[in-house]
């Protein structure tokens, strides 16, 4: 986690931004007089901090839940990558136009057993983040992720995503090498993937870019991450024709984890640390690892068929429509 | 840059467009127009047509008599489920399917209009119920169901509907061991939908990899536009890749990609021609082609 003179705070946590900055204060004299005891003053800091973290997270808008979706501290999927997996091997390239450093993927041992893990990867710094796009990726990295999910099918391991991405890039040379045809063929092909297939939104979960590597039996979405066809501000620039409606535009879009849990198109939410994922990465990583564990040992109990079929099933009930009486 | 064409003065005889010279042949005494509203003397709505790319003036009979293709330059038109179906099925002979499948407005999404409001003024102005269409028949005697969007309703959006529909022909072409056509012309997905409008790429996806399984053909035609999430999902999707020529066709929208790299796009960027360039198309025909060539591929994929 970022050490504290780089922490940076959203407006509405304000109120734990003194706080912190209180804490480190007192555990910087703490450190410096090591005669004087300041542990209960410590402790009743750091209680009263969790008390606000907690507050924090209880009542936010939609818009604020996506700007804490956001949070420059907050993990992404190298960071849980880190924290879930040992014997990661990190693998590259589409083998046929380039490495997209926006997706990244490899196997390693999840409790032992070998996943193929997958994600949307934004950069730590202003240096990464361009490295890294912004976690936009171009039709290599879709074609980089499919390439690495059939290696996992090959060998029969499941395939676990992360999906933190502001959209797919939309840039002249995604165009030309076929955006929507690469995004297409993950769709189509991560339905009939004979291995389980789990998916996460850990951050921001934009349209097409995000179903690129979104299909699975289980689809998760951590607690403070928005998931919906377009991000608020595009939303509002096309539906309201200005870009000050994105607030009302995460209102109408009911992108929220709770909301999607609610309509079933997402099947659980996974509990974050009090005031975001930011505050604590181990118990973020330990809390989603848990869920993915136990999730893997139910859906490898179903035959591949039927777990393909579930999967289409599960899909195509998806919307809502009504038919009339002719 | 060149000047705008001053035609005031050019009649004049003069080169210059001063208020003197054109004040000197031709004075405006009264202001404005003073004909009232109820006194406009209009020629008869969709008597006419306008080509809007080379602005060749003809009848619509003319132009329905050559499949809404410009008879000068070859522009396709935009035109409705409904045209598609008869330019396409024998005799204009087809049983339209799955009508009575309604959008709901589930989340009851307000933008600048209620989406329920949206949707009645959609179904008035086109009477149609929603975007997209499926019809069963036969084309030149092979069966085949066509589902094909409509632009006039709502920029024939992929929504809940959409993909109900296809799910259903697919389904249907299952059933009936028919092969299955997709004509898109969409902006992309419903966004008053939300994300179930998203999920609507995973399901028709799905529903898709089925009609794989069973063996059965499927053919993509892509007509202008096609973008987003349609192009995300079934455009792309087809065994066989067809579009009209001149197509525009993406998964970005043009504005949003000058925006993006801060340039201007080169001329044909994202037309059906770049796509057969790039790889992604199998052919592009010509709509007065379009049924023979249909009728030669599923010949093909039959024999």
């Amino acid at each position: 986690m970022p050490q504290f003179k780089q922490r940076q705070f959203l407006d509405f946590e304000k109120p734990v931004k003194e706080l912190f900055e209180q804490l480190a204060q007192i555990k910087e004299i703490a450190e410096k007089n090591p005669t004087v005891d300041y542990t209960s003053s410590i402790q009743q800091l750091e209680q009263s901090l969790l008390e606000r973290r907690k507050e924090i997270t209880k009542h936010l808008t939609p818009w604020q839940q996506v700007q804490l979706s956001r949070h420059p501290d907050r993990p992404y999927t190298n960071a849980y990558i880190k924290r879930m997996l040992t014997d990661y091997i990190e693998f590259f390239g589409d083998r046929n136009v380039r490495d997209d450093k926006a997706i990244v993927g490899g196997f390693g041992l999840l409790d032992g057993e070998t996943v193929m893990i997958i994600g949307h990867q934004k950069g730590i710094n202003t240096k990464m983040r361009q490295l890294r796009n912004f976690g936009m990726a171009n039709p290599e990295g879709y074609r980089k992720a499919l390439r690495l999910m059939r290696l996992a099918e090959k060998f029969n391991k499941p395939v676990i995503t992360f999906i933190d991405t502001p959209g797919a890039f939309p840039g002249a040379e995604a165009e030309e090498r076929g955006q929507g045809e690469a995004i297409a063929r993950n769709i189509y092909e991560m339905m009939r993937l004979k291995v389980p297939v789990i998916c996460v939104i850990i951050g921001e979960g934009a349209s097409g870019g995000a179903l690129g590597i979104g299909v699975g039996d289980k689809v998760l979405m951590l607690q403070n991450t928005w998931y919906t066809v377009i991000s608020p501000e595009n939303c509002s620039s096309i539906l309201w024709r200005s870009w000050e409606k994105k607030e009302v535009a995460a209102e109408q879009l009911k992108l929220t984890s709770t909301d999607m849990k609610s309509f079933g198109l997402v099947d659980e939410v996974v509990e974050e640390p009090y005031g975001g994922a930011h505050w604590n990465y181990e118990e973020a990583a330990e809390s989603l690892k848990q869920v993915l564990v136990r999730l893997l040992k139910e859906l490898k109990k179903i035959p591949a068929e039927e777990r393909i079929n579930n999967r289409i099933n599960k899909y195509s009930k998806m919307g809502f429509w009504e038919e009339v009486e002719e | 840059m060149q000047h705008e064409e001053d035609f005031d003065a050019n009649l004049a005889g003069e080169d210059k467009s001063s208020e003197e010279a054109k004040s000197r042949w031709f004075k405006r005494i009264k202001k404005g127009i003073t004909t009232s509203t109820a006194e406009k003397k209009e020629a008869p709505d969709g008597l006419w047509m306008k080509c809007p790319n080379c602005k060749y003036t003809c009848t619509v009979l003319e132009l329905k008599e050559n499949l809404f293709v410009c008879p000068k330059c070859n522009y396709h038109h935009r035109i409705g489920s409904h045209e598609y179906f008869n330019i396409l099925f024998d005799n204009q002979e087809y049983e339209e399917l799955f009508d009575n499948v309604r959008s709901v407005d589930f989340l009851q999404f307000k933008d600048l209009k209620p989406y329920n409001k949206r949707l009645e003024e959609a179904y008035s102005k086109t009477g149609l119920n929603d975007s997209l269409s499926v019809g069963a028949g036969k084309l030149h005697g092979h069966d085949l169901v066509i589902c094909c969007s409509d632009f006039n309703f709502i920029g024939g959006s992929l929504g809940s509907v959409m993909g109900e529909k296809i799910a259903k022909a697919v389904d249907y072409a299952i059933e009936h061991q028919s092969p299955l056509m997709i004509i898109s012309k969409s902006g992309g997905a419903r966004m008053m939908e939300s994300a179930f409008s998203l999920m609507q790429l995973a399901k028709t996806s799905g529903k898709l990899s089925q009609l794989s399984d069973a063996k059965l053909p499927y053919i993509s035609l892509c007509t202008d536009p096609t973008y987003g999430g349609t192009t995300a999902s079934f455009a792309m999707l087809g065994d066989v890749n067809i579009a009209e020529p001149g197509a525009m066709i993406g998964f970005a929208g043009p504005r949003v990609i000058k925006e993006t790299i801060k340039k201007d796009l080169p001329a044909g960027f994202q037309s059906s021609e770049f796509l057969m360039d790039h790889g992604f198309l199998d052919c592009i025909v010509d709509r007065k082609e379009l049924k023979d060539k249909l009728a030669a591929l599923l010949t093909l994929f039959k024999s």
